[in-house]
């Protein structure tokens, strides 16, 4: 029976492997940024479902840490990621 | 820690911490350098007597320092050891004295005198190596002391020599660590122990043995120029004099030679390498090396490389001594490494004295040269007799020696061939050199004469040299019976590694 | 002695936003702190010596809620390399910035790398992991594109996506654990895990994602790049440092917490990739025409080394004869760590020196920097594994571990990769002696010099003649 909860996690596994693909596939930044983006929300998705222990009881705490972790993290180093490509087309622009 | 323990150490540190502060000097403290050169080698010559006067009245010296489990380094005075270590330290201090004088005024004297101590601590340590992890330590840092003293004159021929040195030298290395670490795995750590320790071992790791012992011998002669490992040696001459006298007697190719001694006498055990028939193997190449280095002697216009293949011939005669079987062979072949390292250094000085004296590089270049530099032209023609073989000179000591112990262990059918053929061919090509040099007219003008004659026929710190060495190679000759010669200190080598 | 492993952590991190708070004095602030992490790592090293693996728990909390650190012989041994070589670097990098504002930028990204390795080195769990590695490869982007030049941000770039897939890959990984067994603890997981599925699939995604970071061939693609174009100071640090905490991290995995999933196809597979990346590295050295990009290469080439010995140690039997296999590899690590860090800063000099760091053209080096020349030599004889480096003891304990379990190709591996590291280190050597005829004599600044020539010496000199103590450590520390 499908629930929910595989219905999340195969849909985070679905959503890891895809990202990885463009990662791994696509030459322009952009492109693969936002593919390691996805990947991220994949993995996500599926450290949530794990952290789901069913109706009423509150989900696993060390998990939701994770996730949240993990999105301060994707965040910054897109930041980071973007400013440094910003330097570059500058001095692109420039050369 | 008490005396005998440290003395070793001490042996090693009087030419190496003088080296490495001699790294740190500027290049026109002149005094200063010379000062801690012959202070470290003066040093040196009084620890090292000392321990001779031990090793004779059974002492042990020796030195452990442990590196990693399992791995330790030793510093074992032996026998065979100090006869190295005498050796070495001796013409360390004459090899000091001479460069002196020939790199007078040349630049980076700092650095060149830096490697040449840290050369000859790497031998002497090599030499007091208690087992192979040590020896092999010692092995690679030789290589490493000597590339930049072969590089010293930074000229494309110094840089192109220096890395064929290394080509060899390195890929030898190599080799020898596979064999030692694999013999270490076999047989643990492998101390040298006179009359050796493998023939212990089960029969089931005879092959095994065998291979490795080839590893080890292959190691080895590329230092020990074992034909077809020599290739760098004629190479290696365009280096300075001094350089040359410590590649050719004092350290490289010796370095090599000894190892050969020490593995077959100390690790493998004489007896036991025959039984293996390894022992027939080493005496071909060595026999092989002997007939063709003197071959190639033969045809060198350059002296210094007629003398790069001679010595490419003598030092096997030190392989030939090991393989052949008994202590009178034995001798002989111990004896050469002392009687050849004086002789051949004389040869060296002498050639490094025409060359800076009067700009003569080439055997044809040398007639009449024995009026100009008398002295220089006596030392070189006492040393080349020697290396003939000629009555009462160190050389004939050996050859006798070996000749006897060939015909002692039955081994005379090739081994006196080889002795008579080599004999010949060493006569043939440093006779006409003698003949040229005291008999021959000069030409009108020498090729570049950068000395004159003035009080000496050279300076003197280039004149003295040679001539002590050959004068120690004549009473090495003459007083061979004495205590404490060469070849008595070679019959006790050879009483204990029989346990006669 | 237990709070030193708090001080570890906060003091690089107080320090990191004291320089972000007061640029004007961020360059004596950083010298002060390098100076007393240097000593609190020193201190941790002779406890751990001697009362074994210590740990702290921050604020009370236990372990599963709270943030634990943990430190024993191993992570002692390279929490003191790390030091060491950061310490070196900061007094270096205090001249080769000659800007102040450079320099005000740089200090704390700086320290809060310092941080991060710290903080990845004592962690105990894999949450914790995580975030330190993140942590450490944001810093470590950031710095690597420090100083702007369009191929140091271009290589920044990359190394950051190529860092982040990594990470994204050991998450995915940390999940499955949680989902399998309940607990990111890594003494408790090694208790709990059991040879199946959700484990090896794990490990898996864990490892691929060390592997990136720690760049074993084929996944070596973007460390020429990003090491050979950032500044010296900081390619010191991401060769000799940062990739080697993944490392860590992977010997850790391996051979502590999954090491009943190991297979011997699994280990000989690392160890596959360790020689090609051996033989490879150390070919693309030889022939690459810059020392930056030589000693870039060579990095790819050492951590080869390292993998060799997953196989030789799996196939040994545990005990005496693993246990000192094993120190073999910690003391290879760190005399390249050392030994690679001072042929960074050495570069460094050269290249600031004669504005640029061709191989054929640096005749003369000798001559002008004697100092530094000597400092490359002896990084030189650490990489080939001559003696008496620290890398010699660590090569003869992966042949005789080779030779031990009949593993004939590693040992082939090992002598053909230290025959390429010569001959790449001596082609350096033979044009550095070279001759040049209108000597320029430029004035050096002895605190630029130092830092390589002590960071060599202690690679050769200090590891090789009394390494001993590091197989005691890793003993007493186990």
């Amino acid at each position: 029976m499908l629930t929910a909860h595989w219905l999340y996690g195969i849909s985070g596994c679905l959503l890891l492997a895809l990202g990885l693909r463009t990662a791994l596939l696509h030459d322009m930044l952009l492109q693969r940024l936002i593919g390691i983006n996805v990947m991220g929300a994949g993995v996500f998705l599926v450290l949530i479902t794990v952290a789901y222990r069913g109706p009423g009881i509150a989900p696993d705490p060390v998990l939701h840490a994770l996730v949240l972790t993990g999105i301060v993290v994707a965040v910054s180093a897109t930041a980071l990621a973007l400013a440094l490509a910003r330097r570059l087309t500058a001095e692109q622009d420039d050369g | 820690m008490n005396f005998d323990a440290t003395l070793p150490l001490l042996v090693l540190a009087s030419s190496l911490l003088p080296g490495l502060v001699i790294f740190f000097l500027r290049e026109e403290s002149h005094r200063l350098r010379t000062l801690l050169n012959l202070a470290g080698a003066g040093a040196k010559v009084i620890l090292v007597g000392i321990m001779i006067w031990g090793v004779f009245h059974q002492h042990t010296y020796l030195t452990r320092w442990t590196l990693a489990p399992g791995l330790e380094l030793v510093l074992h005075a032996d026998t065979l050891s100090v006869l190295f270590v005498s050796l070495s330290t001796v013409l360390w201090l004459v090899t000091t004295v001479y460069a002196i004088g020939y790199l007078e005024k040349s630049p980076h004297r700092s650095r060149f005198f830096g490697f040449f101590s840290l050369c000859v601590s790497a031998t002497i340590g090599l030499a007091l190596a208690g087992n192979l992890f040590t020896f092999v330590i010692f092995y690679e840092l030789l290589t490493l002391a000597t590339y930049p003293l072969i590089a010293h004159r930074g000229t494309p021929e110094a840089l192109r020599s220096a890395r064929i040195y290394l080509r060899y030298t390195l890929g030898g290395g190599a080799v020898l660590l596979t064999g030692a670490v694999w013999l270490h795995v076999i047989a643990g750590p492998n101390a040298f122990i006179e009359g050796g320790v493998l023939s212990q071992l089960p029969d089931e790791y005879h092959g095994q043995l065998k291979a490795i012992f080839l590893l080890l011998m292959i190691g080895l002669g590329v230092k020990a120029a074992l034909v077809p490992l020599h290739g760098w040696l004629p190479e290696a001459m365009v280096a300075p004099a001094p350089v040359s006298a410590l590649l050719h007697a004092v350290a490289v190719v010796k370095a090599g030679a000894f190892g050969i001694v020490r593995v077959v006498y100390d690790v493998y055990g004489v007896q036991f390498t025959s039984e293996l028939g390894l022992l027939a193997m080493l005496g071909v190449a060595a026999a092989i090396t002997i007939v063709y280095g003197s071959f190639k002697a033969l045809s060198q216009d350059n002296l210094k490389k007629r003398l790069a293949y001679s010595t490419v011939s003598q030092v096997s005669y030190i392989a030939l001594g090991t393989a052949i079987l008994g202590p009178i062979g034995t001798i002989g072949g111990i004896v050469h490494l002392v009687h050849q390292g004086i002789m051949k250094i004389t040869l060296f000085f002498a050639a490094g004295n025409y060359a800076e004296t009067l700009g003569i590089h080439n055997v044809s270049e040398m007639n009449g040269v024995g009026q100009r530099m008398p002295a220089t032209t006596l030392a070189f023609s006492i040393a080349a007799l020697g290396m003939i073989g000629i009555p009462p000179i160190a050389g004939f000591i050996s050859k006798w020696y070996l000749g006897l112990g060939a015909v002692e262990a039955g081994m005379a059918g090739w081994v006196l061939p080889v002795l008579i053929i080599s004999s010949v061919l060493n006569a043939a090509y440093f006779l006409p050199v003698l003949y040229r040099a005291w008999f021959c007219r000069p030409a009108p003008a020498w090729p570049a004469e950068h000395i004159p004659a003035a009080r000496y026929e050279t300076a003197g710190a280039l004149l003295w040299p040679p001539v002590i060495t050959a004068g120690l190679a004549l009473a090495a000759g003459l007083f061979a019976a004495a205590p404490y010669s060469p070849l008595e200190w070679a019959d006790l080598i050879a009483q204990r590694e029989y346990q006669l | 002695m237990a709070e030193t492993l708090i001080w570890l952590i906060a003091m690089p991190m107080a320090g990191a936003v004291a320089t972000l708070l007061l640029p004007r004095q961020s360059t004596p602030i950083a010298c002060v702190t390098a100076v007393a992490a240097s000593l609190v790592a020193g201190t941790l090293l002779y406890a751990v010596s001697e009362q074994g693996s210590l740990s702290y728990e921050i604020g009370g909390w236990s372990a599963g809620l709270g943030i634990a650190l943990r430190a024993d012989g191993l992570s002692a041994l390279l929490l003191m390399m790390t030091a060491l070589v950061m310490l070196a670097s900061s007094v270096y990098a205090g001249t080769y910035f000659t800007k102040a504002a450079a320099r005000a930028r740089f200090w704390p990204l700086w320290l809060l790398l310092w941080t991060s390795l710290n903080a990845l080195l004592l962690s105990g769990d894999l949450f914790n992991l995580y975030v330190t590695l993140e942590l450490l490869g944001l810093s470590a982007v950031a710095l690597a594109s420090f100083g702007g030049k369009f191929a140091a941000v271009q290589a920044a770039l990359r190394y950051l996506l190529l860092g982040l897939l990594g990470s994204m890959m050991f998450l995915a990984g940390v999940s499955l654990i949680y989902a399998g067994y309940g607990t990111l603890d890594l003494a408790t997981l090694t208790l709990a895990v059991e040879p199946e599925p959700v484990a090896w699939t794990a490990l898996a995604l864990m490892s691929a994602g060390l592997l990136l970071k720690t760049a074993l061939f084929p996944l070596h693609f973007w460390l020429p790049p990003a090491h050979a174009s950032a500044s010296a100071p900081v390619s010191a640090v991401l060769s000799a440092l940062v990739v080697k905490v993944a490392f860590y991290l992977l010997v850790r995995l391996w051979m502590d917490v999954f090491a009943d999933l190991v297979t011997p196809a699994a280990a000989g597979l690392l160890g596959v990739m360790g020689a090609a990346a051996i033989l490879w590295g150390s070919w693309q050295a030889l022939r690459t025409e810059r020392l930056k990009l030589l000693a870039a290469w060579s990095t790819v080439a050492q951590l080869g080394y390292l993998f060799l010995f997953f196989p030789v140690l799996l196939a040994l039997p545990p005990g005496p004869a693993r246990d000192t296999a094993f120190g073999g590899l910690v003391i290879l690590a760190l005399t390249h760590g050392l030994a690679k860090a001072g042929l960074f800063l050495a570069i460094g000099i050269i290249q600031q020196r004669s504005g640029h760091d061709r191989i054929n053209e640096l005749n003369g080096t000798a001559q002008r920097l004697p100092a530094t020349t000597f400092a490359i030599a002896l990084a030189g004889v650490a990489l080939i594994g001559l003696p008496p480096s620290g890398a010699f003891l660590g090569k003869w304990q992966l042949l005789a571990g080779s030779f031990a379990s009949g593993q004939w190709l590693w040992i082939l591996v090992t002598i053909a990769g230290s025959l390429l590291a010569a001959a790449y280190i001596f082609r350096v050597l033979g044009h550095a002696f070279g001759n040049q005829s209108y000597p320029r004599h430029s004035v050096t600044i002895a605190r630029e010099e130092w830092p390589a020539l002590i960071l060599t010496t202690l690679a050769v000199a200090g590891l090789g003649l009394a390494g001993a103590p590091v197989w005691n450590l890793l003993e007493s520390g186990a």
